[in-house]
């Protein structure tokens, strides 16, 4: 009787000691909601790690259940994350036969780190979305040692293709080819582009930067860079970056932003000095990620163009997760998903519903 | 007979606007003590300070034995065997005894732990210091931490040992311990430069006096040559008769029958460890709390302003009882306090003279109401006239000021408030004869205008010259109240004794 | 003649003891700079914005735009360091916060409502009490549990954000009403922006303040010795409390511009690094960051020197991720010039200089 009690205890505080460890570190980690959906499922996933004895027992209180880990970036970092948050919550929900466990953060020791926990509670897939690309070798040996699914979404990882089952991604080199195709196409006799870059070194900024600087560098004669400057994805930094260039009198016709909260600080820019823009307007502004609200701009025909960076990940990762439990192994490791590019000439309401973030 | 150890001749010093030092000469023999005296501005410091090289002299030479040298710093001059011990005492608390001896010293880094103690516990041994080498300098008094501080010297072979203001915050028996331990290095050949206020101390212990006014060398004398009243009038250049002034007024308060007190508090204690007692005042009295620092004399009267947390009493006001939890609540019924120590608890260093004389009675007259700027200087100007506070401007600030006017510059503060009672805490500690006796006479002068006023000073004579009635402390307890012709030394002394302190 | 040399170095002695002269140093060297490498870097242009409305066009109309935030922040944050002696690294949370705040009223629980739920001024006021509570809330634990003020602003430094997520549900509301972009805009007819007059309101409020109350001495009293101010009848800890909650308030104040120039908000990157431009706004204005005397100029120049230094390096194209680096020179600079011995050899070279003359 009182081992039972001094159990309950332990667990009680472990559980405790767990949510406030798993509180500190993620200093950006938010949401009431997310936080108590946390501490919700988190007891399950605690107490056989914490009685030694139940973890002998064949899972019976999990038993259905498939056991993921989710380790993602901060979802307040953007709509992108925060679309694909609440995508992968939706889809891991206890009703579709998933136990989950979320962690998120942006720094790379910290996802380690919970990676590292999830583990130890054994759980049966440990989807990640790395903050950065290298010192993952150890940590998913340890998985692949400890019989885990290790599943990429998002971003991929300098680490042998042996250490993880399927890695879902975004080809971003492609993204930026479509866009700069797209801007091609609407034969200017000249482009004039202000370029803002996000936090260098990024995947998303290598390839949507790439297209457009092999497009400048083959012909520049047609093709000039008024400005190439990193707003670190951040609108406020965007709309200074345009301020300047408007200040000092330089002439341009394209704002080619790497994502939609930098289009929308550099159109506040022009709006300001009265710089028209959108479709037959002075100025083309481009985009990326498709968040609702930039897509009904495309739609008002105020911008011009938004190429998609897909959030909707997790009907890729389910087909993963189906194909193992049935025993097989994924046919290709890399998997790319479709991405659109979207004119707002052609755009509709329904595109911005269904494909809006 | 001429066994100088150093010699200073012609020494010249000039800051910008004032020439601090002029010709001055000072010398000193191998096993004496030698007072350096002067008031506040006279030059005393600045004459240390070039010889242990904090400031470059303009001109003159310093002999040190038979060698002229230059100091250039404080290190040089530690290497020649000149010493310092400062008022404040500048080792670290945090280190041991052992430690403090000897940090910062060639041999420091690699040092066999034991054996250090061994040494210093065989130089403290030797000169008596009741202080255990693996102490902890701040469990120590603070006049062991500076005894350690001259051990400290002692041990670094130094020919010259320069006390500046050492006894200033120490009790009596501590500086009866200190003057032992001077004796003691007297007799191994040391010589001793002695800095104090104290006009007593010198001439219990000194040898010589070297007395400056106004950056002059007045004169060199024998102990015996010049009795305190010559001495006095040589620092200040002119004749005193000041002390039978302050005798004649002393006698001008009478109790008149019947009289509500102007203030009275009963079985008042604080968190500051007072027993509880009872006390009052009437208009135009000036009376004092007496007894051996930590006695709990500034303790008493921190509770009756309501610095420290009252645990229990009632306090009346004209009679009609009041609440004073804080500070504010004392000011807003008329009171005033001079804190004890005028660094921590008065000035407000940065802010300027007119700030820190007008920021009382600003508090009094509410956050909503600023004075103007031409206010504050009408007020400022005002007091610096009246207390002849000599600064350069109203603007200027405060701690640049000397400590005699720094504490004037309080004092104005409370004037300003115009208080009924007016309670002051070592309003002459660490200041210059001059200074002592203009606010001695200010009490005496604010009293007989009706103003109560409560006087606390380490100084007997000064509570005796000032006081109508004294009321003793002894570890704090309320031990006695005198009054008449019980107010003399004797009396006080064997009241703080214990002697026969019973009868009340 | 030996007069005017009198006057001269009297002057340029004085100068060298007030502390103004920091910040105006450094705005006579980023002007010259300019003035120097283009002198276009000075041109003010009228324009028509696209609702038709004139408006100012000119770097330096940028900088006075984009200085105002900066400049509404220095100021609470002098009154913080000069009572407290420490400073308040949460402000760019706080700003979160408010503006979560803000934007939840007006965008009620839609985030992408069609008419604003609330009166602006509504939002506004929620905005100034959420900002109060916060600067409340630092207050407390500065004041009266006497815990170090950046360790007790580091709670909300690290929580702010996700406090700010929070309140709107992780949802990025965007308001609807063009009315709500005027603040970080322009007001239509009007070609100054608009954030201009709210850091001038902010400084003529502040300013009256302290000429009307006492704030100013009792903050520098407090800031400079707690003790003896209590003795004065002040309540230190009131004091401090209040600085951070005036801070408070210039916080929910920079959150209406900040969210007004984009009618949106993203938790995780608004006003993201402001309190340290904020904190050495106050260090350029020459104010002891140890608490004490302070003087209000000093500082609110000091925040427009900065918003100079960042425009003027956009101008000349340095990547905008490496700004930190150059104020991370300027701070450098202050730190040495601000040391007494460097000001003192200043001070020496300046008078012999004069004296030379003098010879000569």
């Amino acid at each position: 009787m009182k081992k039972k009690v001094l159990a309950a205890i332990m667990a009680a505080a472990m559980v405790a000691l767990t949510a406030c460890g798993g509180a500190a570190p993620a200093a950006t980690e938010a949401a009431a909601p997310a936080a108590t959906e946390e501490k919700a499922e988190e007891p399950k996933a605690e107490e056989p790690a914490a009685e030694e004895p139940a973890a002998e027992e064949p899972a019976a209180a999990s038993g259905e259940l498939i056991k993921v880990g989710i380790i993602n970036n901060d979802p307040n970092e953007s709509g992108y994350r925060t679309a694909n948050d609440k995508d992968l919550k939706a889809a891991f929900s206890e009703e579709n036969g998933f136990d989950a466990s979320f962690a998120y953060s942006l720094k790379n020791d910290e996802q380690i780190t919970a990676a590292q926990k999830f583990i130890q509670d054994g759980v049966d897939y440990l989807l990640l979305s790395a903050a950065d690309t290298a010192g993952w070798d150890s940590v998913l040996k340890d998985a692949q040692d400890a019989g885990i699914h290790v599943i990429l979404f998002d971003r991929t990882i300098d680490a042998d293709p042996s250490l993880y089952s399927a890695s879902i991604v975004s080809d971003m080199d492609k993204e930026g080819e479509t866009a700069v195709a797209w801007l091609e196409g609407q034969n200017l006799d000249e482009y004039n582009v202000i370029h803002i870059q996000g936090v260098m070194g990024s995947a998303a900024q290598k390839g949507r930067s790439g297209a457009l600087d092999d497009k400048v560098a083959s012909d520049s004669a047609k093709w000039k860079i008024v400005t190439q400057q990193t707003a670190e994805w951040n609108a406020e930094k965007a709309q200074q970056i345009v301020q300047s260039v408007i200040d000092s009198g330089e002439k341009f016709n394209v704002i080619y932003a790497e994502n939609d909260d930098m289009a929308k600080g550099a159109v506040a820019a022009l709006d300001a000095a009265n710089i028209s823009h959108g479709v037959g307007k002075d100025v083309i502004v481009m985009g990326f990620d498709c968040n609702k609200w930039a897509l009904q701009e495309l739609l008002d025909q105020n911008w011009n163009y938004d190429g998609q960076c897909n959030p909707f990940q997790s009907e890729y990762i389910l087909k993963v997760i189906d194909e193992i439990q049935a025993g097989n192994e994924p046919a290709e490791k890399k998997i790319v998903m479709n991405e659109k590019g979207f004119d707002a000439t052609t755009i509709t309401a329904d595109d911005v519903e269904n494909y809006g973030i | 007979m001429d066994n100088a150890i150093l010699k200073m001749r012609g020494i010249d010093k000039a800051f910008p606007g004032v020439r601090a030092l002029q010709g001055v000469d000072f010398t000193l023999c191998s096993g004496e003590i030698h007072a350096l005296m002067g008031e506040n501005g006279a030059g005393k410091s600045t004459l240390i300070k070039v010889l242990t090289g904090v400031y470059p002299k303009d001109e003159g030479d310093i002999v040190l034995g038979d060698k002229s040298v230059s100091i250039k710093s404080p290190q040089d001059a530690q290497n020649l065997g000149i010493s310092t011990v400062y008022q404040e005492i500048t080792l670290c608390p945090n280190l041991s005894v052992a430690e403090n001896m000897f940090i910062g010293r060639e041999e420091g880094a690699l040092r066999n732990w034991k054996k250090m103690n061994e040494r210093a516990g065989k130089i403290l041994d030797d000169l008596a210091i009741p202080a255990k080498p693996a102490q902890q300098l701040a469990s120590c008094s603070i006049a062991v931490q500076q005894m350690v501080a001259i051990a400290r010297a002692v041990d670094m072979d130094c020919k010259v040992l320069i006390l500046d203001e050492p006894t200033s915050s120490l009790d009596e028996q501590e500086v009866e311990k200190l003057f032992k331990l001077m004796r003691d290095l007297k007799a191994k050949g040391v010589g001793i430069i002695f800095v104090t206020h104290f006009l007593d101390q010198v001439y219990e212990v000194c040898d010589k006096i070297t007395v400056l006014r106004d950056g002059h060398l007045v004169g060199e004398y024998e102990i015996k040559d010049l009795p305190r009243v010559q001495l006095v009038s040589k620092m200040l250049g002119k004749e005193l008769d000041d002390m039978s002034d302050i005798k004649s007024e002393n006698a001008t308060y009478e109790k008149k029958e019947g009289e509500t007190p102007v203030f009275t508090a009963t079985n008042l204690s604080s968190t500051e460890a007072v027993n509880p007692f009872d006390f009052h005042i009437n208009k135009g009295e000036v009376n004092g709390f007496t007894g051996l620092l930590g006695s709990g004399r500034s303790e008493c009267v921190r509770a009756i302003f309501g610095a420290d947390r009252n645990l229990s009493g009632e306090k009346t006001r004209d009679g009609k009882q009041v609440k004073i939890a804080k500070p504010i609540d004392a000011m807003k019924k008329g009171i005033a306090y001079l804190p004890e120590d005028r660094k921590v608890d008065g000035i407000i260093g940065d802010l300027s003279v007119r700030d820190n004389i007008v920021l009382a009675y600003q508090v009094l007259k509410g956050a909503l109401h600023p004075f103007s700027k031409a206010e504050a200087y009408k007020f400022a100007d005002e007091y610096i006239k009246l207390l002849d506070i000599k600064t350069a401007s109203a603007d200027t600030p405060i701690k640049s000021l000397s400590g005699g006017n720094q504490q004037k510059v309080i004092l104005a503060r409370w004037l300003l408030t115009h208080p009924d009672y007016l309670i002051l805490d070592e309003p002459t500690r660490g200041i210059d004869v001059g200074t002592k006796v203009d606010i001695q006479k200010l009490v005496l002068k604010l009293a007989s205008e009706g103003m109560a006023i409560t006087f606390i000073s380490s100084e007997t004579d000064e509570m005796l010259r000032t006081c109508s009635r004294l009321i003793v402390m002894r570890d704090r307890h309320v031990v006695g109240e005198l009054t008449g012709d019980d107010l003399n030394q004797n009396k006080i002394m064997s009241t703080i004794a214990g002697g026969d302190s019973d009868g009340k | 003649m030996a007069n005017n040399n009198k006057s001269g170095s009297g002057f340029f002695g004085k100068l060298v003891h007030n502390q103004i002269i920091i910040p105006l140093a450094a705005l006579l060297l980023l002007i010259v700079f300019n003035l120097i490498f283009d002198p276009s870097f000075f041109v003010i242009t009228p324009k028509t914005n696209s609702a038709g409305n004139p408006v100012l066009s000119g770097y330096l109309i940028t900088i006075l735009d984009y200085g105002s935030e900066l400049a509404i922040l220095a100021i609470g944050m002098t009154l913080v360091t000069a009572a407290s002696g420490g400073q308040d690294i949460s402000v760019g949370a706080t700003i979160a916060i408010c503006g979560s705040a803000l934007l939840r009223v007006l965008c009620g629980t839609n985030s992408r409502p069609e008419t604003l739920q609330a009166p602006i001024i509504v939002g506004f006021l929620v905005a100034c009490v959420v900002g109060m509570m916060c600067g409340a809330f630092n207050g407390i634990l500065v004041a009266y549990f006497k815990i170090q003020p950046m360790v007790a602003t580091l709670i909300l430094f690290t929580a702010g954000r996700s406090i700010a997520a929070w309140i709107n549900n992780n949802e990025l509301p965007i308001v609807p009403d063009p009315k709500f972009a005027y603040f970080g805009g322009f007001i239509p007819g009007i070609p100054v922006p608009a954030p201009v007059f709210i850091a001038v309101v902010c400084i003529i409020v502040i300013f009256l303040v302290l000429k009307f109350t006492t704030l100013g001495l009792y903050t520098q009293a407090v800031g400079i010795n707690p003790s003896s101010s209590r003795l004065n009848g002040l309540n230190p800890e009131l004091v401090k409390f209040i600085s951070f909650v005036i801070l408070g308030l210039c916080v929910a104040v920079a959150a209406l511009i900040k969210t007004s120039r984009l009618s949106t908000i993203n938790y995780s990157v608004i006003a993201k690094d402001i309190e340290m431009d904020a904190i050495l706004a106050v260090a350029l204005g020459g104010n002891p960051l140890g608490g004490g005397k302070f003087n209000m100029w000093a500082s609110i120049i000091g925040a427009y020197v900065i918003q100079f230094l960042t425009t003027t390096l956009y101008k000349f194209k340095v990547s905008s991720d490496a700004l930190s680096a150059y104020k991370a020179v300027v701070v450098i600079v202050l730190v040495v010039f601000s040391a007494p011995t460097v000001r003192e050899f200043i001070g020496s070279f300046f008078k012999k200089h004069s004296a030379k003359k003098g010879v000569a």
